[in-house]
Parts: structure tokens; sequence; C-alpha cells
């Protein structure tokens, strides 16, 4: 029972300032799975991008979340990362004055540290820094500069899935990825993720709209609606939800109490 | 070199002040306290010619009109004085012919210090004068800086056998009447480093001076001159350190630099005195002048200070731009924690024509530290053409500390530009939470973020320094978030 699913979230619960933003939510992820969570403003998508990597914003008050066998609620932010959860975050933070080399390389060795590895030479970390860079398409001149200070939105979007690549994790959340990409961006950023991705990477695309999901094609759809998964299905779920809007779902909802789950067959 | 940067980031784990011990010598100690007896028996200790004892006594009898200055953003604690012992030094043979005649507790501290005097051993590059209370212990390469006519050794030495250097260039920067510490200085001073660049010569090393305080009790009051002849270099670092101790000690020192025509004088310091505890008790006050006079044309001086040390820090590292066409700069990080104050800055005084200067000042306060920035830009009425920027940066960690900017502007000129940019921010939890997503700790997030904010000073120390600089921010601030 222990290694089936990469990440298992039973029941969860949270609050962010005594409100209650996700209600029970359930979600088991399998290794090389994609599982794309849409849903309308406010249903409490950030909020579980915040819980799965340890942000204090959000007080988890039941439910538990297992990554690989271990209790994910009881680790550190920085012991998650190491584990392998990367958040390719929605804003991503400006830092002056610290190199990207310099994040990069604390960032691998630190991760490398925590799995017994030797850190890496800086021959062999410049070379990977080189290599990625090429796969997702990024601008020479943003490495050299610091981190996030100064980039547009798509550059920083791009550093996010840069990052990603070098630290090469087992569970990606993206979290609104696709927001203030024109469509090109989109591509890049998105082909940028098929190309890392290993068979057994899990990703977790977090995401209002379906346009996203044109590239990184998922394997399953939930829809997250006032704290709860109320709806799961394939890549066509995304597709009518784009057609129809949330409205039916939030009808649908009302008229339920039942939470559903992913259904695997 | 990252990645040497990085591990020795890496290294440091405690947080706690490590150059704390107290070296176990016999001292030579003056009993307590303060008077014209005093000040003669300094200058006999030290064998010193009529015309130093006769300066001693000028400063001293007009200290004694003075009142210690209060318009400083500090909180001082009332000090006495005639609780001072104005004269510690580790006893030991009268000269020294070689290393093996240095006491080997001597040898061992400054191994602790990471300071090896042994010049076979010793970094490449690097002279030393290591000062330890009252008295310097050992001068490292001064052969082979002799050879090429400069001159690099104690204070005291100097007045023996370069007076004549000494009488024309003591005091022509910092005068004995200059402030209540420099004229205290001026009465007691004991020793320091002296430094002449001959003209036309490029200092081939880092010439460094390593101060230490042992003795308990004791005042630490060292002069250090130095003097870059016309079209000469040098380069300058100076790191200090002292035992734990529940009680302040006092350390009021003088730096006064001359550049002739055309010379160049970079000096740094790594400024590392005890901080005191974590409630404030105990800490090394520091009340410091330095002032350096670009004396002729083209020439240059600059100060690099990173202040992580001392329960109080007053201090303004300061350039009289006298020639046309010279410069002056100033990079300072000064970091205060837990209950340390620091008043820091620096004034650039404009009176030749094209003169420039350049300010770069980053303060970082964490826990109850107070940290303020004083600084003036002066432009004299024939500084035509002058150009000063200015830049103020403040950094808090947590919401106890104090960051505070008081900018004098004074401009006698119409030509003049001098601008001015401050801004304060704050380590955001954003910034820290982002690199805990990445993998790194809180404690080695704020190191980067501080050595990130600070680089641009960190970049102006030659390079051991910059890695022992990095190192010490990251120590100081540990503890200071979460």
């Amino acid at each position: 029972m222990q290694t089936e699913f990469l990440i298992q979230i039973k029941d969860l619960k949270a609050s962010i300032d005594n409100k209650e933003i996700l209600k029970g939510l359930t979600l088991e992820v399998k290794p090389g799975e994609i599982h794309a969570i849409m849903g309308p403003n406010g249903s409490g998508k950030s909020t579980l991008a915040n819980v799965l990597t340890g942000r204090e914003i959000a007080t988890v008050t039941s439910g538990t979340v297992t990554f690989e066998g271990k209790n994910l609620l009881e680790m550190s932010p920085e012991e998650r990362a190491r584990e392998g959860i990367f958040l390719s975050f929605q804003y991503p933070i400006e830092i002056p004055g610290v190199s990207m080399v310099n994040f990069m390389k604390t960032a691998i060795n630190e991760q490398r540290k925590h799995r017994g590895l030797e850190p890496l030479s800086a021959s062999e970390f410049l070379r990977q820094m080189r290599e990625k860079k090429e796969l997702v398409e990024i601008d020479s001149a943003l490495t050299n500069r610091s981190v996030n200070e100064g980039f547009s939105g798509g550059e920083k979007k791009k550093n996010e899935i840069f990052q990603m690549a070098m630290l090469e994790p087992r569970l990606a959340l993206l979290d609104e990825t696709d927001s203030g990409l024109d469509i090109d961006a989109l591509r890049i950023v998105a082909n940028g993720v098929n190309k890392i991705r290993r068979p057994d990477t899990s990703v977790i695309v977090i995401t209002h709209y379906q346009r996203l999901l044109d590239y990184i094609v998922p394997d399953f759809v939930h829809v997250l609606y006032d704290g709860r998964i109320v709806k799961s299905g394939g890549p066509e779920l995304a597709l009518k939800l784009e057609e129809r809007g949330y409205d039916w779902i939030r009808k649908e909802a009302e008229v339920s109490e039942e939470t559903w789950t992913t259904d695997r067959k | 070199m990252e990645n040497d940067q990085d591990k020795l980031l890496g290294e440091v784990t405690s947080g706690e002040y490590k150059y704390g011990f107290v070296t176990d010598i016999e001292t030579d100690v003056i009993p307590k306290g303060l008077s014209e007896d005093v000040v003669r028996l300094i200058s006999a200790k030290k064998e010193e010619p009529e015309w130093m004892l006769e300066f001693r006594l000028k400063a001293f009898r007009h200290w004694q009109t003075m009142k210690m200055p209060s318009w400083a953003h500090l909180k001082i604690p009332e000090i006495d004085y005639q609780e001072i012992i104005f004269y510690a030094a580790p006893k030991q043979k009268k000269s020294l012919n070689s290393l093996s005649e240095v006491d080997p507790e001597l040898l061992k501290t400054f191994d602790k210090l990471g300071i090896p005097l042994e010049e076979q051993k010793h970094l490449a590059g690097v002279a030393v004068d290591a000062v330890m209370d009252s008295i310097s212990v050992k001068t490292t390469f001064r052969e082979t800086l002799a050879e090429m006519g400069i001159i690099f050794c104690s204070f005291s030495e100097a007045v023996k056998e370069h007076p004549s250097l000494v009488q024309k260039y003591l005091a022509s920067v910092v005068p004995y009447t200059d402030n209540f510490f420099a004229t205290l200085n001026s009465a007691v001073f004991s020793d320091g480093s002296f430094c002449y660049i001959p003209k036309g010569v490029r200092c081939p090393m880092e010439l460094s001076t390593y101060f230490r305080i042992n003795a308990s009790n004791t005042g630490q009051f060292e002069r250090t001159l130095l003097i870059a002849d016309e079209d000469a270099y040098v380069s300058y670092l100076e790191g200090c350190t002292a035992p734990m101790r529940d009680e302040n000690q006092l350390h009021a020192a003088v730096v006064e630099i001359v550049a002739e025509r055309g010379a160049e004088v970079k000096y740094s310091t790594v400024q590392n005195w005890y901080p005191g505890d974590k409630e404030g008790k105990g800490g090394i006050f520091n009340f410091v002048t330095k002032r350096g006079i670009c004396k002729g044309d083209d020439s240059k001086i600059s100060w690099t200070q990173v202040e992580t040390g001392s329960a109080i820090t007053w201090k303004y590292p300061s350039c009289i731009l006298r020639g046309n066409n010279s410069v002056g700069e100033f990079y300072s990080v000064a970091v205060t924690n837990n209950y340390q104050q620091a008043d820091t800055g620096t004034k650039m005084i404009h009176i030749g024509r094209n003169t420039k200067s350049t300010i770069v000042s980053k303060g970082i306060s964490a826990g109850f530290g107070q940290n303020s920035y004083r600084g003036l830009v002066k432009v004299q009425g024939k500084a035509e053409g002058a150009r000063n920027f200015s830049q103020c940066d403040s950094l808090l960690l947590g919401d106890k500390c104090g960051a505070h900017t008081f900018p004098y502007i004074e401009v006698d000129n119409p030509s003049a530009i001098v601008e001015h940019e401050a801004t304060t921010s704050r380590i955001g939890e954003d910034q820290i939470f982002y690199c805990n997503q990445r993998g790194i700790s809180t404690e080695d997030a704020i190191g980067l973020i501080v050595n990130g904010y600070a680089r641009e000073v960190i970049n102006k120390l030659p390079m051991e320094f910059a890695v022992e600089a990095q190192k010490l921010l990251q120590i100081s601030l540990e503890g200071s978030v979460g």
C-alpha cells in the first residue's frame, strides 16, 4: 500500500485566519502521472499549493498527506523541497544581489547533501546550467542576473521552469504557471516542462484556464470547488470547463454533499 | 572561487562569537586611571623622545577641557575614565630578533585567530602587524618591503627610527584637538601601525594590522599613520577581535591617511570586536576617528568597512579631497544585532576642483539593534565641478530593531552635483520561503539574502577579507529570524 502512490492526500482540511478553505480534499497521484486541478477563484487552489509546500499561511486542521510513504505535514518547507517537491510559484520572488548561479548552486547542493551525495563540482554544475538553459530556452543573460530581479512576468515563469529542470523534482506543482504569459511564452514554458519530465516525475498543474493543458496533457482533471474536489475526469473535462465555465459545476456541487474522488479503473 | 565561498559559508554553523577566548599571558599593566603622570608613564615605558611626550601632554591638557559628544544616535552609559587601565603589554623580551623569541602563548593566540605570524607559512601576499593590547607583537615581511623602500612597522618603532616622517605627518589629518576621543587617543595612544610608501612604488602585497584586546579592564588606543607618497599605491587591511567579557571595554583609535599627488590608498576594515551577549551585556565601545586627506592632485582614498562587532560603534571614516581631481570613496556594511548600536558613516569634504566622492552604505539591523547612517557631503566654494553620489540602504530583520539616516549636505559651489538615494527594506517572509522551497534552510537563506544585499560593498574587499566578511555577516545574524 505504501509506495503505489507518490503522494496521497486524504480528507485534508486547512484554514487561513480561522476560515476554512480546504474542506476535506482527497487526491492520489502515482509516479509519472499528470493531474490538473482546475477551479474558480477562491476555490482553494493556491491554499493547496501552500499546504503541500509547508507555507505557514495556512493551518492544517485535519487530514493526512503522505509523500513516498512519509508524513509530509511533519516536514519543514526545506525538507519537503529536498524530498523532491518543487513549486513553480505563481508570483516568483525577487532576491536582489543574489546571483542565479549562487542561488541554484546552494539549492542543488543542499538537496544533494540530503540524498547523501557530494556537492557538484563547479564544472559539472556549469555544464548542467548550460544544458538546462537550452532545454527550457531561457536567455543566458537571465541566469547571470540576480534571482528574478527586474525579470518580466514571462521571464520569471521561464526561470521557474529552468529551476525545475535543474532540481529534477519527483513532484512538480505548477501554480498558475500560465498566468501572465502570451501564447509563445506559454508554449515555450509548457514544452520545457514536457522536455524535462522524466517518466516517473509527477506533475500537479493548478490552473484556472484550460489552455496550458493543450500543451501539458493531463492524465486526470479535477475540479476544485469550495475546498473540495467535486468532479474528476480525463482531459475532456478540462475542455468541457473551458466551454461551459464553472457554473454548471457550481450547480451540481450545490445539490450534492458527496465528495468525488479520483476514479481509477 | 564561488565554490570556496559557498563551502566557507556552509562551514559556519555556530552562532557564538568564536574569538572570545582569553590568552593566559603575563601582562605588564600600569595602575588604572588617567592623569598627567599616567601619560608620562606611558611615554616613558615606550622610551619616547621629548617631542612625543610634549604632544601627548598638550593633548591631555586639552582633553581635560572637553566633554564627551552626545549628538550621536546612541545610548552610551557613563564611562569612568579613572576605572580604565590605559596601558597593558604582554611581557616579552625587549627586542625580538626572530620569531622564536616571541612568547609561544602569543603565537598560539594569533594562530587561533587565523593570523599565523610565521612568514613562510603565511598566506602569500599579506604582510601583518599584530597588535595585542597596547603593543605591537610582530610585523612580518619587513625586510622584503624594506628593499622597495616601504616602511611598515609598529608606531613605536617609527617614532624611534623615522622621527622626521612621524613628526611631519602625525596629527596632520586628525589634529589633537579634533574631538573628545581623538584627543584622548593623542594623549594615551599605545601602539599601532606605521606605513610609508615611497614615490612611485606600488606596494606588492596587502599590508595588514591585526588588533587584539586581551587584558581586562583595559582600553585600547592605537594609532595608525599611513602615507602614500607621490604616485604610490597601497592596499591596507585591518582586523580586530576581543575576548568575551562582562564589562564594557573602550577602544578609541585614530587612523590618519595621507595621499600625495597621484597616490592611491585603499583601506579595508573587518571590525569584529566582541559585541556583547544576547542580553546586551559586555562588548566593546568602539569610538574611532578615521580620516584621510587626498593632499595632492589626482589622488584617491577608498574606505571599505564591514562592521559586525562592538556593543557601540561611533565611526566616520572620511576624506578631505584637497587635490584637484581627487577621489574619495566609502563603502560600508554595518550590522547591529541583539542590543548593538551603531552610528557610522562618512564625511566627504570637497575642496579641490573636479573632486569626486562615492558613498555606499548598507545598514543591517536585527534583534533590538539600532543602526544609524550619518554622513556629510560638503562642497566648498572653490570645488568647481565637484560630484558626489550617495546611496544609503537599510535592511531590517524583525520588528524590534531600528534604522536611521542622517545625511547632511552643504554645497557652496553652484556647479556641484550631489545625489542622494536611500532605501529601507525588510527581509521578506516570502523571500525566505522561496529559498526554503528550493531546499535552502532559513539560516542559509538569510545568509544568502544579506550577502546579496551587501555584495556591492563586499566586492570592494580584497578576496581573503571578502570571504571572511561573508562568514561574519552570516554569523552575526544567526538566530535573528524565526
